[in-house]
């Protein structure tokens, strides 16, 4: 195990291992270790100790830290001065170890998974602005700046979100960051009536009152093999009735969350509807629980993210039924779906849907007994072949968590 | 204008031009393949008029195939290739090679699909910015990255160039607003990436390829993100009597927590050359003058500006205006978005240049351009997109005095660098092209630099593609040109840049 305390150290350790042509794992806190496949590296390459932020400027909405930042320091420091990470980091601890462990912004950089305010804000890529770190053969690289328009030459601060370590060992992170808005509520609309839920959706993302969540909760399958926790994860004292319902949060003054959820109300014919509507106690914390993940706290089973086009919700939802247990974010978007163990065919069934409607899933929590028969992510022949190419142009030697994605790459 | 260095001239390219023009003939349409030279001439340069180049031929592809058979071709007969968008380009990017292929996107230019239930417009790269809003306004709806030349530049070029517009604070720039695109590879493989979804699984290939100059493929198709237009658009005109103040005003506007749409601001030689040009009814005794757009609901916005108001009163403000009617705030914009044609009333010729600063580094920066400029003996304006950090000095000068033409180059350079030296980088929204591309090595060293050229070589072995484009051909920091305007003669006079 090495654990470097200077970005000049990992440089020495990664030209090392380059000359050697041995492999190395890289982790941060190990919070996100469970999502990818299994690597069996000789030595492993922990980058915890680069910690620390290095430069935080409020008023410049951006913040620069060491990769091995734990995300909670990040998020209290901006908190402090009225901020956040719009993208709304979402919390693997909970289905993991059932309790809160959001780990290093490395390894949150690595996966790009972004939370509810994903359609309105963006996600994880469209926050970073730069980074430095060691590419495979050991030399120290940089890209990106503190600005918006930041990029000059290739945008290598998007290509290294999302891959999974695979490309450069990251020792340097500079994030945008924006101001928190002052009050937040969230109204809940009692319904399973799936084409209504579609509907919903639809309207809302085509809606001017800005809404930045909206998410469709429905109860559980009657099927042993699933967790029976819905109600109680989500047991508000305004939450007036039991089974389904679609939630979408309004951001900003008191004043204007009024006038806009009066509007919507008109918008979306809601008078007829039951609903209830949270405040913003309530409001927070039903939306730390959804990014929690906390309706798969502990699963044993399998757990799938699936990402479709917005207007195949209703075509997904129609086809998981009470098959499975799953809810609906980014309104209609993104799909988080458990698969119980042994189950694992189904997998590939609903894989195969999937890509018929033009999306894609990755496998992020595996079960026991899953056999690897299916991959854990989702990729085409002519895309694999450039992303081996540029796998190849950082890391010739596949020095960096050879095969965390793609066996390939 | 110095010498502009190029890649050396492949001789066998170019004595094999008749049979690189029959070849190209068989792959598409006769009539789309130019090589006379008068056919040539409206080619030989983009936006950047200071530098031209006839091109070797000009091939104009109807669709994705023949872009993948004519760059499979070129790749197997070892031609280079200049893809070329709508030809709005400010650094240079699709100047041509005498021995390279100039490959137009000029034919792929309908919308495809319009897709109101994800909301997204699919389009060819041809088509402009401003009509795919204006082919989704009726149901209000609109793409959000705004571009300055948005009435003529592609989406294509959009893409390759990452362009952004004064509302990328609160928006962003093209990659925060693309969910798909369609790419030839230099060896002709045909590669969509994205599609309808939020993100993509795997390396984000969208997000390197865009802004990626068209070095390392040919967009032949778009998939953007439209957005529904905001219920209320106001604005703020606001004079300070310092430079200090006005920089104060932007951060604690941004420290309060307040994104505004868009956020401008303006220099006394500007004003004035503004007000004078478009009678824009600026306050002419101010020292910096400010826009602060707002959208969003009516409340919101109301409220918003009230406390912009209060925001300025605090930072001294010796005047303040709140528009009240859509009319007032095209009037608070007419003078900013005439700041191109107003320097070109005082002298014969103007550089604009383009790079990027914190926001907060603004005071500094215009004290130390003042004394640039006073070192050069040259006029220099400003204009900063705040929002974003993006400064635009520009350069009035007689290009017809040697002289003066060699400080205006050297002065450029000197601003960019200091750009750099302040926290920023050499590009705003203009690119870098040929332009910049020998002061890259003032932001990168020679490991960043190589890193990148290693992405170009893994998917164009043979550097074919737009070459001798944003990355320094002798890897040394030498001092070239900037947007060079003569006499008013710019490549496209009637648009607004700003």
């Amino acid at each position: 195990m090495f654990r470097p305390g200077n970005e000049k150290n990992v440089s020495e350790i990664v030209r090392d291992n380059y000359k050697k042509n041995l492999p190395l794992e890289i982790i941060g806190s190990n919070s996100k270790k469970f999502i990818g496949y299994n690597l069996q590296t000789a030595k492993t390459l922990d980058i915890s100790n680069l910690s620390g932020i290095v430069e935080y400027l409020p008023e410049e909405l951006y913040i620069k830290v060491k990769a091995g930042t734990l995300l909670s320091l990040i998020e209290e420091t901006l908190d402090k001065k009225n901020q956040q990470l719009a993208f709304e980091p979402i919390d693997f601890g909970f289905i993991q170890g059932g309790k809160s462990d959001k780990g290093t912004i490395g390894g949150y950089v690595s996966c790009n998974f972004a939370g509810s305010r994903r359609f309105k804000s963006g996600s994880v890529r469209d926050h970073i602005l730069g980074f430095r770190g060691i590419n495979g053969k050991g030399d120290i690289i940089k890209s990106g700046g503190v600005v918006v328009k930041n990029v000059t030459g290739y945008d290598l601060s998007k290509v290294i979100t999302g891959s999974f370590g695979t490309l450069v060992a990251l020792t340097e992170i500079t994030l945008k960051v924006s101001p928190k808005k002052n009050s937040q509520s969230t109204v809940a609309i009692h319904t399973e009536d799936i084409k209504q839920v579609s509907n919903f959706f639809d309207k809302i993302l085509s809606s001017s009152n800005e809404i930045s969540g909206s998410i469709y909760i429905p109860d559980e399958p009657k099927n042993k093999k699933f967790q029976i926790n819905k109600n109680k994860i989500f047991q508000f004292n305004d939450l007036k009735y039991q089974g389904s319902f679609l939630a979408f949060r309004l951001e900003g003054d008191k004043k204007s969350i009024e006038e806009r959820k009066k509007d919507l109300f008109k918008e979306l014919q809601l008078n007829k509807q039951k609903t209830s509507i949270l405040d913003v106690y309530q409001s927070v914390l039903f939306w730390q629980k959804v990014n929690n993940l906390e309706l798969f706290n502990n699963t044993k089973n399998n757990l799938l993210r699936i990402v479709v086009p917005f207007s195949n919700n209703e075509k997904l939802m129609k086809y998981i039924k009470n098959k499975y247990k799953y809810y609906v974010d980014w309104s209609g978007s993104l799909f988080w779906i458990e698969v119980a163990d042994k189950d694992e065919m189904k997998i590939k069934e609903i894989k195969k849907f999937v890509l018929e409607m033009n999306g894609y899933l990755t496998v992020i929590k595996r079960s026991e007994n899953f056999s690897f028969n299916e991959s854990l992510f989702t990729i085409n022949k002519n895309r694999l072949l450039i992303s081996k190419k540029i796998k190849e142009s950082f890391d010739p030697k596949r020095i960096f968590n050879p095969g965390k994605m793609y066996r390939e790459i | 204008m110095s010498d502009l260095i190029l890649p050396k001239i492949d001789k066998n390219t170019v004595q094999k031009k008749d049979f690189i023009v029959s070849k190209l003939r068989k792959i598409t349409s006769a009539d789309n393949v130019l090589s006379h030279v008068q056919e040539l001439r409206p080619y030989e340069t983009d936006a950047l008029a200071a530098y031209k180049q006839t091109p070797l031929t000009v091939v104009l592809p109807e669709n994705t195939e023949e872009v993948s058979k004519i760059l499979k071709f070129c790749n197997e007969e070892n031609i280079k290739v200049i893809p070329r968008g709508a030809g709005t380009g400010l650094s240079g990017g699709a100047l041509p090679l005498q021995d390279a292929i100039m490959l137009g996107l000029g034919k792929f230019n309908k919308i495809i699909e319009i897709d109101f239930n994800n909301k997204c417009v699919v389009t060819q790269p041809g088509v402009t910015n401003l009509s795919i809003t204006h082919a989704v306004q009726h149901k209000g709806f609109y793409y959000a990255p705004d571009p300055s030349s948005q009435l003529a530049c592609s989406i294509g070029g959009n893409v390759a160039e990452n362009s952004g517009g004064v509302h990328s604070l609160k928006y962003g720039t093209t990659t925060n607003n693309i969910l798909g695109i369609e790419m030839v590879m230099m060896d002709g493989t045909i590669c969509r990436i994205g599609g309808k979804t939020l993100d993509q699984e795997g390396y984000d290939l969208m997000g390197l390829f865009c802004g990626s100059e068209g070095l390392l493929g040919v967009i032949t198709e778009v998939t953007v993100k439209i957005l529904k237009t905001p219920q209320t658009v106001r604005a703020a005109l606001i004079g300070f009597s310092t430079i200090e103040d006005g920089g104060k005003c932007v951060s604690d506007i941004i420290s309060n927590g307040i994104v505004p749409a868009g956020m401008e601001i303006m220099d006394k030689s500007l004003i004035i050359a503004t007000d004078n040009f478009a009678k824009a009814g600026y306050p002419r005794d101010a020292e910096v003058l400010m826009i602060v757009e707002l959208d969003g609901t009516k409340s919101d916005v109301d409220n918003l500006l009230k406390q912009v108001a209060d925001i300025a009163k605090k930072n001294n403000s010796t005047s303040l205006k709140l528009s009240n009617t859509e009319k007032e705030r095209q009037s608070f914009w007419s003078g900013r978005k005439a700041a191109f044609p107003a320097c070109g009333e005082m002298a014969p010729d103007y550089y604009c240049m383009d790079g990027s600063i914190p926001r907060g580094k603004l005071a500094v920066a215009l004290k130390e351009i003042k004394k640039l400029s006073k070192k050069y003996d040259l006029k220099v304006v400003n204009a900063f997109h705040a929002g974003d950090g993006n400064l635009h000095p520009i350069i009035v000068f007689d290009g017809g005095n040697k002289d003066q033409f060699q400080r205006t180059e050297q002065l450029g350079a000197e601003i960019l660098k200091l750009c750099v030296k302040l926290g920023g980088v050499l590009t705003g929204e203009h690119g870098v092209g040929i332009e910049k591309r020998e002061l890259m090595c003032e932001m990168f060293n020679d490991k960043d630099i190589q890193q990148q050229l290693n992405i170009k070589k893994s998917l164009d072995q043979k550097n074919l593609l737009n070459p001798g484009k944003v990355y320094p051909i002798l890897r040394k920091c030498a001092e070239e040109g900037r947007v060079h305007v003569h006499r008013g003669e710019e490549k496209f006079p009637d648009l607004p840049r700003f």
